[in-house]
């Protein structure tokens, strides 16, 4: 995507003067535009309760940061948030690894082998992607009510991994690896497996990273599954967790500790978006086509 | 497209497909199957059996005023959200391409609300529209204008849309430039040396450039307001005020976890199936082939 031309003749398509500085604001408002909810939520979680509850609340942070962050860690409202971040972890990661493995593992056996059944599970996995869980919320829960795996990781992991997109992605990677690696490792003896773990999976590093970092953040932000099968608060992942901090009914919600816990569950895939811009960003091209 | 070398076996590539086709079936097509199995039933008033009614739980939907105003409603929220997105991001888009310098820190700047849950996203814009404590509708009050999105239909939908296509902008944006900055330089200076000011050249050489880029992100926003949103409608209203931000997938959740209508609920799911499968049809047949290259 870069562009690879000279420089064209200043001012006939780039801007100069007023018009390069009406650029620049443009774009300065949109970024105003696109952190201001942030700023505030940032700004709500340094003050206290009183200063927000009689508006309007303060626009520049106070001094009850360390108060509120950790009141929000230790005890929460109705579990501790370092509980929910690392139930938040736990379900990001086991989603990421545990679909990559999975995938990397069939689109193998579809690529470099001829096996029964084969066209069959090439098209059964192919209809999954398709159809998002929130489509089919309702059975699913019962399977896994069924399994006795409500509040629990496994519960919390397997129903998001049935999904074929990495396989998809991994097939047609190994598709452009080239016939001859392959054919050398067969003429050495090779075994298929020693070929996967010293051929394939080095050459797939980027590729596997790429969409770790996707779908890490698809995992971590899941939000109507958690919902419905973490009934018991210890087990909630910290993006469900924010809503049931809410008081039922007139009660005044706690605003500091809620607007600490949303700046708390933005950090990691922020972190993890901004850190590797340039794997997210193949990624996110990638996992589309 | 096949592979010209392969290894020998039959049991290896198996047990590699094992793992993967164990929970697609268990967790895939089973449930999927359940859905549609179901929507062709009716507990009966007690729970303790199933009535066959065939397509009756369909025909009850589709005569169902609330479930057409769903229909209504989400139609309304998928668009508005695909608009208000799309039309800010190429906005941002086409100011970055502008640049010489600098479209790097903006994307940097511009990108990570991607990260940002749609849940999360409800409860921001949420507090800052609270009718109590929220900063804008304050303001808003000094202004004379009493917002109260709990109340007032209107107001729910448009903080739901905004709060939605917020997310959105930075996911669009990457797309935007990269589509703008893939368009050849030299046919926009040939126009500008003809004499084309800006707005002549992005009507009439840059967006149609772009078409593949737009036609794409549409399915791509009209799949994400579809499902993805329930996080942004279930923190800011729960669907109300009267059903006014129900949209369908929020609706296959109330009626099947809240109200416990199975039948229906599972009906519904197929019907969102369907639309599911069109979209991927959709897709599949024309963003495929890209439309101008």
């Amino acid at each position: 995507m870069a562009r690879n031309r000279k420089a064209p003749p200043p001012g006939m398509v780039e801007k100069r003067g007023a018009g390069y500085w009406l650029t620049h604001l443009g774009l300065i408002m949109g970024v105003l535009f696109i952190f201001f909810p942030i700023w505030l939520a940032f700004v709500a979680s340094t003050v206290s309760q009183p200063e927000i509850v009689h508006p309007p609340m303060p626009l520049w942070p106070g001094d009850q940061l360390w108060e509120n962050y950790s009141k929000a860690l230790v005890s929460g409202i109705n579990a501790p948030v370092a509980t929910m971040l690392l139930n938040s972890l736990v379900m990001a990661m086991g989603i990421a690894v545990g679909k990559i493995i999975i995938s990397l593992l069939s689109a193998f056996a579809i690529v470099y082998f001829r096996f029964p059944f084969r066209k069959v599970i090439f098209w059964l996995i192919f209809v999954t992607l398709m159809l998002p869980v929130e489509v089919r919320i309702v059975p699913t829960y019962e399977v896994v009510a069924n399994f006795g795996m409500l509040n629990s990781y496994s519960g919390l992991i397997f129903p998001l991994i049935a999904s074929a997109t990495a396989t998809f992605l991994f097939r047609q990677f190994f598709m452009t690896v080239p016939d001859e690696l392959a054919e050398a490792a067969r003429v050495d003896g090779a075994r298929p497996m020693r070929f996967f773990w010293d051929i394939i999976l080095p050459m797939s590093r980027t590729n596997i990273a790429a969409l770790f970092v996707i779908l890490f953040i698809y995992g971590w932000n899941q939000y109507l599954w958690p919902l419905l099968i973490t009934t018991d608060p210890s087990m909630n992942t910290i993006v469900m967790g924010i809503k049931q901090m809410f008081p039922s009914g007139d009660d005044i919600a706690d605003w500091p500790v809620i607007m600490a816990t949303s700046i708390l569950a933005m950090i990691p895939p922020v972190f993890v978006v901004v850190g590797m811009q340039r794997l997210f960003m193949r990624g996110l091209v990638d996992s589309e086509k | 497209m096949e592979k010209r070398v392969t290894f020998k076996g039959i049991w290896l590539p198996l047990l590699l497909v094992l793992p993967q086709m164990v929970i697609t079936a268990v967790f895939f097509f089973y449930p999927a199957g359940q859905a549609i199995w179901q929507s062709l039933f009716i507990p009966d008033p007690f729970g303790l059996s199933m009535q066959w009614v065939g397509l009756g739980n369909f025909e009850y939907l589709l005569s169902d005023p609330y479930y057409r105003a769903s229909f209504a409603t989400t139609a309304l929220f998928t668009s508005l959200v695909a608009v208000v997105s799309m039309g800010v991001a190429l906005y941002l888009a086409v100011l970055a391409d502008r640049l010489i310098k600098g479209s790097g820190v903006y994307r940097t700047l511009l990108i990570w609300p991607y990260a940002v849950a749609p849940a999360v996203a409800g409860v921001l814009w949420m507090f800052m529209f609270n009718t109590r404590v929220g900063v804008v509708s304050w303001y808003l009050g000094l202004l004379g204008y009493d917002w109260n999105h709990v109340l007032n239909e209107g107001e729910a939908m448009g903080l739901v849309v905004i709060a939605s296509a917020w997310g959105r902008i930075s996911y669009n944006f990457l797309f935007f430039l990269a589509g703008l900055q893939s368009i050849p330089k030299s046919v926009i200076e040939a126009a500008a040396i003809d004499g084309a000011r800006f707005w002549t050249r992005f009507r009439t050489i840059v967006f149609p450039l772009l078409s593949p880029t737009t036609f794409f992100l549409l399915v791509v926003n009209i799949v994400y307001a579809f499902f993805e949103t329930f996080g942004v409608i279930h923190t800011i209203t729960s669907g109300g005020p009267q059903q006014a931000t129900t949209i369908l997938v929020y609706k296959v959740y109330a009626d099947g976890f809240v109200g416990q209508d199975l039948g229906s609920s599972a009906a519904q799911s197929v019907i969102l199936l369907v639309i599911v499968m069109l979209l991927t049809v959709v897709q599949f047949k024309f963003v495929e082939r890209r439309v101008h290259y």
